[in-house]
């Protein structure tokens, strides 16, 4: 079998509209709002210093691409190992604002417990895989959670996923994770977010294939490409590839194509994004895309949205003020051990 | 009826095979083939679906054993040969090695790697990685010299709850041999003393302990009894039994097979001398290979490794001081 990868986008129309698509559209834009004032909240905690230490990572401009898969997963049956920029993912999977917050300030409390921090968070047996720096290391993590379940026969229609970027795409470690899911056929959704800049080196300096998509074809797997602006389109792709994996189809690559309308992180202005790119289609914020197309339709009145921005600002205030309150980690407290076997751990051996 | 190395290691895998549903083989030409040292023979037929041929991939065979950890799994990845480990160093010690400390999810895992020299093998296939693993937090390494150990210690590597690098040495796989597999006597993170001594004390592990008792014996003809520490696992690295011993003879000699530069020897002399400096008589000697990549040619190859007559020579410098 050669699969040939389609060659134009995936397009939302007007027939594909359905009332539950409607209301899966609705959901996905309050975890793209929600995702977005949190995120901008932790952008100003970082500007104004002292409380987050290291650097703020942000999705900003992704989040539309990020939650129209994050919304298609099941926590507690489907296997996600979202990536930096996928905030709005990580919300839609089901992950509560506090456990970003906590990891940010670094709490005791949060899942990482002051020893990781920002986007390197999750909660493995929920589902959540906690990615490290390292990237494209984590798919064949996701790919290997699913091949134990196939192998205890407990996988059913559970799928994974998990997200990379352009320059992610480059890695061996991505390379040999997507051919070896290809190989096992796993069911799992492989997101690529083109946002056309690895920190600042762009697509040209990254890959010479006409289109990170055309790749999908040498694994033998599906892909699709879609523009990653568009919410509706987003879920349209996600909704479609998602149900090809649960059904027994293997590996699905989606290409979203989109601008970062972030720097790398927040210490970074992002100068290397020339003004034509800026002002380019791929430069669409999303949120506001989708709010026009809800709008449009009737979906969603000014009134709702004014109401939904209160609440989810309100969501965020109170959950950072709660979070302030926590404990930091205490260096006396910690037990320092690496190994969950006790008995191994190996005397400090301090002057 | 006699047992060698390889098919204690093979015997280990296909109890812990019988014994946990959980458990299952993923490594390149493991299945029917057998492994390329065959140490897998017949278990893909003796356990339809739990060995399982890899792609030429190892970042992605320990990536992949980490995330059927999280689900439950025991996984058990075959190396080719430790040398290409190097491939699946990233997973190994940033995924894998940090994932209790940071989810407070275990990770059971164990990676073999056939390690070590053979004449004719070359830069490429005859590396000794343990140091380099044992340098990061949250990974088990064990280095068995026995045949009981190697198969007491694959067994127990599987149940424990941490990644484990399971360094079995190639030199051994055919050459050594027990009648029998007598009961478990010691548990990863106890060191053997492999003979008893009173004139100075051999530290090393894996197949050099073979080499430190020939030396041992050669002494010996000499009136000098020499004491042979066989470490079992590198990490944790028992140094209350090596301490006791240098506490017996007054001199140590660090032995490993590995390159010089740093690594289990430079280790086992620093504990000596930070905490038990006042037991030691003369200063303690490191003898490793040379710091060259590992020659391919058996002339060179032996005289880049450290060897009985080497061994029996620095022991002889070690009494003498």
């Amino acid at each position: 079998m050669y699969l040939v990868a389609l060659a134009s986008p995936i397009n939302c129309v007007e027939t594909d509209l359905t009332a539950d698509f409607r209301d899966q559209f609705l959901l996905t834009y309050q975890h793209m709002l929600l995702s977005r004032v949190l995120e901008e909240k932790l952008g100003s905690l970082y500007r104004a210093g002292g409380r987050i230490v290291g650097g703020v990572y942000l999705g900003k401009g992704q989040e539309a691409f990020s939650a129209a898969l994050g919304v298609q997963l099941r926590k507690g049956r489907d296997i996600y190992g979202p990536l930096i920029r996928d905030q709005a993912g990580r919300i839609a999977f089901g992950e509560p604002i506090i456990d970003t917050v906590r990891t940010y300030l670094g709490a005791v409390t949060g899942p990482m417990r002051g020893r990781d921090g920002n986007i390197h968070r999750g909660r493995p047996k929920e589902g959540h895989m906690a990615m490290i720096s390292h990237l494209g290391s984590l798919l064949s993590v996701v790919a290997g959670g699913l091949f134990a379940r196939r192998l205890a026969g407990t996988l059913a229609d559970s799928i994974g996923a998990t997200s990379i970027g352009d320059g992610g795409t480059s890695t061996g470690a991505f390379h040999e994770g997507l051919n070896m899911a290809a190989v096992e056929k796993l069911p799992i959704i492989v997101s690529i977010a083109n946002n056309q800049y690895a920190y600042s080196t762009p697509n040209t300096r990254q890959y010479a294939c006409e289109n990170l998509v055309d790749r999908a074809a040498g694994y033998g797997i599906e892909g699709v490409t879609v523009d990653a602006t568009d919410l509706a389109s987003c879920l349209k792709a996600f909704r479609a590839a998602t149900a090809r994996a649960r059904a027994g189809g293997g590996p699905q690559m989606i290409v979203g194509t989109l601008l970062r309308l972030a720097g790398h992180g927040e210490h970074d202005d992002a100068s290397y994004i020339p003004d034509t790119k800026r002002q380019g289609p791929s430069a669409r914020d999303c949120l506001q895309v989708a709010e026009d197309f809800a709008r449009d339709r009737g979906w969603m009145s000014s009134a709702n949205l004014r109401e939904l921005n209160e609440e989810v600002r309100r969501n965020v205030d109170q959950t950072v003020s709660k979070v302030s309150k926590e404990p930091a980690p205490d260096p006396f407290k910690e037990n320092w051990q690496a190994l969950s076997c006790a008995e191994l751990v190996e005397g400090q051996h301090e002057a | 009826m006699s047992i060698t190395y390889l098919e204690a290691i093979r015997e280990a895998q296909y109890e812990a095979l019988r014994d946990d549903p959980s458990v299952f083989l993923y490594g390149q030409d493991i299945a029917t083939f057998g492994g390329a040292f065959k140490a897998t023979k017949n278990l893909s037929k003796e356990f339809p679906n739990r060995v399982f041929d890899a792609p030429i991939s190892e970042d992605a065979m320990v990536g992949m054993a980490i995330g059927a950890a999280v689900e439950g799994a025991r996984p058990i990845i075959e190396m080719q040969f430790a040398d290409f480990s190097s491939i699946g160093f990233n997973q190994i010690v940033n995924q894998a090695a940090t994932l209790y400390w940071r989810t407070n999810v275990p990770c059971p895992i164990t990676i073999r790697l056939p390690s070590g020299g053979t004449a004719g093998s070359g830069p490429f296939h005859s590396q000794s990685m343990e140091a380099i693993y044992a340098h990061y937090p949250g990974l088990v390494i064990v280095t068995p010299a026995t045949v009981e150990d190697a198969y007491w210690m694959l067994l127990d590597s599987v149940k424990l709850n941490d990644p484990v690098i399971f360094c079995e040495h190639k030199f051994l796989y055919y050459h050594l041999k027990a009648d029998q597999i007598g009961d478990r006597e010691l548990p990863i993170g106890k060191a053997r003393i492999a003979r008893p001594g009173r004139h100075a004390t051999i530290v090393t592990y894996s197949a050099m302990v073979h080499e430190a008792l020939r030396a041992a014996e050669e002494l010996q003809l000499d009136g000098y009894q020499i004491e042979v520490v066989d470490l079992r696992s590198v990490k944790p690295m028992d140094t209350d039994t090596i301490l006791a011993s240098v506490a017996r003879t007054g001199r140590l000699l660090a032995l490993g097979e590995a390159f010089p530069w740093g690594g289990v020897t430079a280790e086992i002399i620093a504990r000596v001398t930070t905490d038990g400096f006042h037991l030691l008589d003369a200063p303690p000697m490191r003898l490793n290979s040379k710091d060259t990549p590992i020659p391919y040619h058996p002339n060179l190859w032996k005289s880049h490794r450290p060897t009985t007559s080497t061994i029996a020579a620095a022991l002889r410098r070690l009494l003498r001081n």
